[in-house]
């Protein structure tokens, strides 16, 4: 019995002319201590797949079993980073974070839940804006919080949607880091969804492209077979690296090729000169 | 990691080695920036060099806030120089000018207008003796290209991200620009959309015979569209740190440089350069 099971899911929105059916047929197996991670295309039904693991949304056929359960509801045993953050804006960092924190360890009392929750925003670098609203925080800022929410309730299983898409590549770079230790040191099992080949290889163990939308079905997987930790350098130079990471992208390329329309009318381009204008505008005035 | 870089100065001294001057499209020389704070004057560049050749395709990457936006939009005539000059074909430039098209992170287009209006909008300056029905064949021709024909009449408020930024490159190009200056255009697209804008953008590039700047986050996209990617050192006074030389053949194609032997030294080399 896998950890945690896709079996032949489907998942349709609307009804009667305007069904559509999002996701199709998708079967998925993760096993504990696994790090997988799914790459798929804006509009490509990430965020529903994502919901359907996490209770959020229900199957429409087929089933999501967690430690061979089905999931019927949201559970701080799989804790979530969203790709939009998703705080309440009217409460502080700290607050934000130990709203999560005092939900999964009911037992422990205020001062031990206040320590997680600066243990944890302290991990983000955000110590300094513990006492801040999400509006007074940069979107870097606020993901941040997400990541250190999500991480401080020291779920069994981390789903990421996109969790570091909006943030710039040396803070992108860190957060990285850290849930690959947090991942590696708890032996937790983790999936990541994402649009960056580099940063799936980095992270997982398993790539799995997801086919775009209507109808987005997985596709074949791509074993990453490097060693941890991996270093973004030094990594140019293993031809395992190469090879897959040429794979993945080769593969996606087709797909990208696949979607391509061709011209309906032939425009003529007039054969004309633009007009001259050297120093006609200038600066200031 | 400065002490290296600073000891790297002489090879690229070698490597700007002026180009004859009949082959220079764009040169920065002896470029700075100042901007004035309470706290007294921040140099944000000083000492640019940079020649860049007609019909190059040069990629500019370098860490948030090293000055490289600041850079192209002193290129583009949008910025004030502090000290040095610019020049295009020899001619020092004094403020913005259709020989120098732009397509910024942002689409900045005009969300009212459908997008034929929007790249009408640089094509009626520019080709003020032009028919009506000429001018739409440019705006059509060019729209086309970019993967937009369905959406002449749409507007920009209702095209998704990618396809504003498709509206953008057609409004560059259709202008006829000499040099075309790139703002990380695609930064805010997934990579699958990504790859599809840099096949256009290199397609059209390729037919059009234009210079290009692009600055990029994207290591891989700085490789595979440039004849010579230049790396920026860190702010202030920032200045060229390096510049890599792509020797891939062209037309390129996504695969064969991926496949290419040098493909990941030079990729090696570059995320180097943005780690330290």
């Amino acid at each position: 019995m896998a950890y945690l099971e896709l079996n032949n899911i489907c998942k349709t929105y609307g009804q009667g002319a305007n069904e559509m059916e999002v996701l199709s047929n998708i079967n998925l197996k993760i096993e504990e201590g696994e790090f997988v991670a799914i790459v798929g295309f804006t509009g490509s039904g990430k965020t529903t797949l994502v919901n359907l693991i996490n209770g959020l949304l229900a199957p429409t056929s087929g089933a999501v079993l967690f430690k061979g359960a089905p999931v019927v509801d949201t559970s701080h045993e799989r804790g979530v980073i969203f790709q939009n953050y998703s705080l309440l804006p009217w409460l502080t960092v700290e607050q934000n974070v130990l709203m999560a924190v005092k939900e999964a360890f009911p037992e422990k009392n205020k001062k031990e839940l206040k320590t997680i929750v600066a243990d944890y925003v302290e991990m983000v670098s955000l110590t300094p804006a513990m006492h801040k609203r999400p509006k007074e925080l940069s979107g870097g800022m606020r993901q941040r919080v997400a990541v250190a929410r999500a991480l401080a309730m020291k779920p069994e299983m981390i789903i990421m949607d996109e969790p570091l898409g909006a943030l710039d590549a040396l803070t992108r770079g860190n957060l990285q880091d850290e849930i690959l230790n947090i991942w590696g040191k708890d032996k937790r099992t983790a999936l990541l969804i994402t649009n960056d080949v580099d940063e799936g290889i980095y992270m997982a163990d398993r790539i799995i492209p997801l086919r775009p939308g209507p109808n987005a079905t997985l596709g074949p997987e791509f074993k990453i077979d490097l060693e941890r930790p991996r270093d973004k350098t030094a990594m140019n130079d293993n031809a395992n690296f190469k090879k897959t990471r040429n794979a993945i992208i080769e593969y996606l390329m087709d797909i990208g090729n696949e979607r391509k329309t061709e011209a309906k009318e032939a425009y003529i381009l007039p054969d004309l000169v633009p007009k001259d204008f050297v120093n006609q505008f200038k600066f200031g005035n | 990691m400065r002490t290296i870089i600073e000891q790297k100065i002489p090879k690229i001294i070698t490597k700007s080695t002026p180009f004859p001057s009949n082959e220079v499209m764009l040169d920065l020389k002896n470029l700075k920036k100042v901007y004035p704070t309470p706290k007294g004057d921040y140099v944000v560049l000083e000492d640019l060099n940079l020649q860049i050749k007609k019909e190059e395709f040069v990629t500019i990457i370098g860490h948030s806030g090293c000055g490289k936006t600041t850079m192209l939009s002193m290129i583009a005539g949008l910025n004030p120089i502090s000290g040095g000059n610019i020049s295009v074909l020899g001619k020092h430039i004094r403020g913005p000018g259709p020989d120098r098209g732009v397509i910024f992170q942002s689409p900045s287009l005009m969300p009212w207008m459908t997008s034929l209006q929007n790249v009408l909008l640089g094509v009626n300056q520019v080709f003020p003796d032009a028919t009506k029905s000429q001018r739409n064949a440019i705006a059509k021709y060019y729209l086309q290209k970019v993967g937009l024909e369905d959406s002449f009449h749409k507007k920009a408020s209702e095209l998704s991200q990618g396809m504003q930024q498709r509206v953008g490159i057609a409004r560059a190009f259709a202008i006829k620009p000499k040099v075309l200056l790139l703002d990380e255009p695609f930064g805010m697209l997934d990579s699958l959309t990504r790859g599809e804008l840099q096949d256009i953008l290199i397609e059209i590039w390729n037919k059009e015979k234009i210079t290009a700047v692009m600055i990029t986050h994207d290591v891989d996209e700085a490789i595979f569209l440039a004849d010579r990617v230049v790396m920026m050192t860190s702010g202030p006074k920032a200045k060229i740190g390096d510049i890599l030389d792509i020797n891939f053949e062209r037309p390129r194609t996504r695969k064969s440089v991926l496949e290419h032997d040098d493909y990941y030294t030079y990729r090696k080399h570059l995320i180097d350069f943005l780690e330290h």
